[in-house]
C-alpha cells in the first residue's frame, strides 16, 4: 500500500502556494505509506545551455559548498545551487552527459536524484511530515508536482528505495502496487543499457518507461506497452517537463481519483488527500477508468 | 449541536469517533434519530455499523467503506463515495446522490442501496442477499460471485458482468459489454417485470422496466458437472 498524490496548476495564481497545497495532500496520505515520502516538482526552468540537478548523499552537512567551487573549477562557468535539507539542486551551465560522467568519476558517493531543466525531486526514508519538513516543502513554488508516501512491500526501506524515481531528464514516475516480473525485466533492460540504483520494483517500470522513450516511443506509447509489459499491479504517475499523466492497471487493483476546477487538476490515491485543496468540494470528480491514460500538459 | 429537528455533526472539528460513540448509541424508539453529518472530506467508514432506525444525512465526499454493515439506519450521502460503499450491509437503506468507487456493495446480505450515479467495477461483487440499483452504469466484473439479491443497472454494465455467478440476479437496461463466465442472458417474464417494478419503485429511480434485460446463472459452473470430472 502507498499513497500517490499529484497537483497540476492551471492558474498561475497557484503555483507559488504549489508546495503548500502539495505538502497537505502528502501529509493526508500518511496511513498509505507512512515509510518514506517524496515529491517531484517542476519549477523554475533554467534556460538553454544549461543543467539542473537535484544531487544528494544522504547527509545534510555534506560539503556542498566545495563541490560547487570544484564544478566551477572544471566547468570554468558560473554555478548557482540551493540545499533544502540533504539535497542540494545546482543549476549549471552544461549539458547533462558531461556532468554526469564527471560525478560518476569525481565523486561516486554522491546520487544524482534527478537532472533536467525544471524537475527537482526531494525524497527521504521517514514520515511523510518529517520529510516535508526537513525539505521545508511548504515553501515551494511550481507549475505541477508529483509526491508518494511509501509503505515497502517488495524491497527495503531506504532513501533510495523511495520514489520518485527519475526516469529520464524532466521525467519521473511514483508507483502505487507491486510488479512480479521486476527482476526478468531488470536484467533486460541492464542488457540495453539502463541503469539502476536498487532492486526495487517501480525503479524498474520507470527505467522501462526511459528505454522506451529513449527508443523513440512518446509517453502515451510507453505507457501503453507498459501495461503489456510490466506483470503486477499500478497506479502510475508520471511527471513531464510540461505536465503529467495517471494510469491505473487495466483489472483496477489500485484506487486512484482524479479532481478538475478552473484552477487545477490534482490527482490522488483516495479523495481525502484532494479534499484540502481550495474549491475541493466543488471540482469534478471522477474515477480514472483501468487501462485509460489521463494526462495533462501545459504545451 | 440541534438544528432544525436533527443534529448536525461537523467533522470539520468533531472526532468521527465520538460522533460513531452517538449513533451507535441511538437504541429502537429513541426520540433523536436524525442526524446529518458535514465536512466528511473523504473521511474513511463514516456511518459504519450502525445499529437502529434513525435518518443519518451526509453532505459532502466519503471515503472507503461508508455505511458499511449498516443494519436499519437510512443512509444518505449527498456527494460521492469511495471504494466499499454499504459493504456487507445487513438492512436499511443507502443512497448515494453521485457516483460510487469501487466494489460498492460488496458482501451485502439485505437491504437496498440506491447509487443516483455511476458505480465503478466490481460493484455488488459476492452480494448476498442485497438488492443494489444503480441509475447509471457499472464497471468490470460487476456481480461476481453473487450468491443472493439484485443488482439493476439503468445504464452500461462492463467486462465479465456475472463472473461465476450463483442466484443473484441482474437486470441492465443498456448494454453489456461482455458476460463473465456462467452468466447467461435468461427470458424477461412477467414475474422479473414485477419484481424489477417493485424494485425501482423503492429506490425512487425513474426508468421502464420493460426496457431492461434480465441476466443470471446458467449454474454450470457451481453445480457439479459430470464432463467436468477431468478437471479433479
Amino acid at each position: 500500500m502507498c499513497g500517490i498524490v499529484g497537483l497540476f496548476a492551471k492558474s498561475p495564481e497557484l503555483q507559488p502556494e504549489l508546495g503548500r497545497h502539495l505538502t497537505a495532500m502528502l501529509v493526508e496520505m500518511t496511513d498509505r505509506g507512512p515509510d518514506s515520502a517524496g515529491v517531484a516538482v517542476y519549477r523554475e526552468p533554467v534556460e538553454k545551455g544549461w543543467t539542473k540537478l537535484s544531487l544528494c548523499n544522504g547527509h545534510a552537512e555534506y560539503p556542498w559548498e566545495t563541490l560547487s567551487q570544484e564544478f566551477a573549477d572544471d566547468f570554468g562557468r558560473e554555478i548557482r545551487h540551493e540545499q533544502r535539507g540533504s539535497h542540494s539542486v545546482f543549476r549549471i551551465h552544461e549539458d547533462f552527459e558531461p556532468i554526469q560522467a564527471w560525478l560518476r568519476h569525481r565523486h561516486p558517493e554522491l546520487r544524482i536524484v534527478s537532472a533536467g531543466d525544471s524537475i527537482e525531486i526531494f525524497k527521504e526514508k521517514g514520515l511523510p511530515s518529517d520529510v516535508a519538513r526537513n525539505f521545508s516543502l511548504d515553501t515551494l513554488s511550481g507549475t505541477h508536482a508529483l509526491g508518494h508516501t511509501r509503505m515497502a512491500t517488495e524491497s527495503a526501506v531506504t532513501t533510495e528505495h523511495s520514489h520518485p524515481f527519475s526516469t529520464g531528464l524532466d521525467l519521473c514516475l511514483v508507483h502505487n502496487g507491486s510488479l512480479s516480473n521486476h527482476n526478468r525485466l531488470r536484467s533486460y533492460l541492464r542488457r540495453h543499457g539502463i541503469d539502476f540504483q536498487t532492486d526495487n520494483d517501480s525503479e524498474v517500470a520507470a527505467g522501462y518507461l526511459a528505454w522506451r522513450m529513449r527508443e523513440g516511443a512518446t509517453l502515451d506509447e510507453a505507457l501503453q506497452s507498459a501495461m503489456k509489459d510490466l506483470d503486477g499491479f499500478f497506479t502510475f504517475a508520471v511527471g513531464t517537463r510540461d505536465g503529467f499523466a495517471v494510469v491505473r492497471d487495466p483489472i483496477g487493483c489500485k484506487h486512484g481519483v482524479l479532481a478538475e476546477t478552473d484552477e487545477w487538476v490534482a490527482m490522488a490515491t483516495e479523495y481525502r488527500a484532494i479534499a484540502p485543496l481550495p474549491g475541493a468540494d466543488k471540482a469534478s470528480i471522477w474515477e480514472p477508468v483501468p487501462g485509460q491514460i489521463y494526462s495533462w500538459s501545459r504545451s | 449541536m440541534k438544528t432544525n429537528g436533527y443534529i448536525e455533526f461537523d467533522l470539520d472539528g468533531e472526532e468521527l469517533s465520538s460522533v460513531h460513540a452517538r449513533l451507535h448509541s441511538v437504541k429502537q424508539g429513541d426520540n433523536e434519530r436524525s442526524f446529518r453529518i458535514v465536512n466528511p472530506r473523504g473521511k474513511h467508514a463514516v456511518a459504519a455499523g450502525l445499529n437502529a432506525p434513525m435518518d443519518v444525512r451526509i453532505d459532502g465526499h466519503v471515503g472507503f467503506y461508508c455505511g458499511g454493515m449498516n443494519k436499519e439506519a437510512d443512509i444518505t450521502i449527498n456527494g460521492q463515495a469511495g471504494p466499499g460503499v454499504g459493504e456487507n450491509m445487513m438492512s436499511g437503506l443507502i443512497r448515494v446522490c453521485g457516483n460510487a468507487s469501487q466494489s460498492a456493495g460488496a458482501t451485502g446480505r439485505g437491504g437496498m442501496l440506491v447509487i443516483e450515479g455511476d458505480a465503478s467495477s466490481r460493484c455488488g461483487i459476492s452480494m448476498k442477499g442485497i438488492d443494489i440499483v444503480v441509475g447509471g452504469s457499472v464497471g468490470h466484473m460487476s456481480c461476481f460471485m453473487g450468491q443472493r439479491g439484485h443488482l439493476v443497472v439503468c445504464g452500461d454494465a462492463g467486462h465479465d458482468l456475472g463472473d461465476s455467478l450463483y442466484e443473484a440476479q441482474i437486470f441492465v437496461r443498456g448494454s453489456v459489454d461482455s458476460l463473465g463466465a456462467d452468466c447467461v442472458e435468461k427470458e424477461m417474464r412477467p414475474e422479473h417485470i414485477e419484481t424489477l417494478k417493485g424494485l425501482l419503485a423503492r429506490s425512487g429511480v425513474n426508468a421502464d422496466p420493460k426496457e431492461f434485460r434480465r441476466y443470471g446463472s446458467a449454474r454450470k459452473l457451481y453445480n457439479f458437472h459430470i464432463d467436468n470430472a477431468d478437471a479433479l
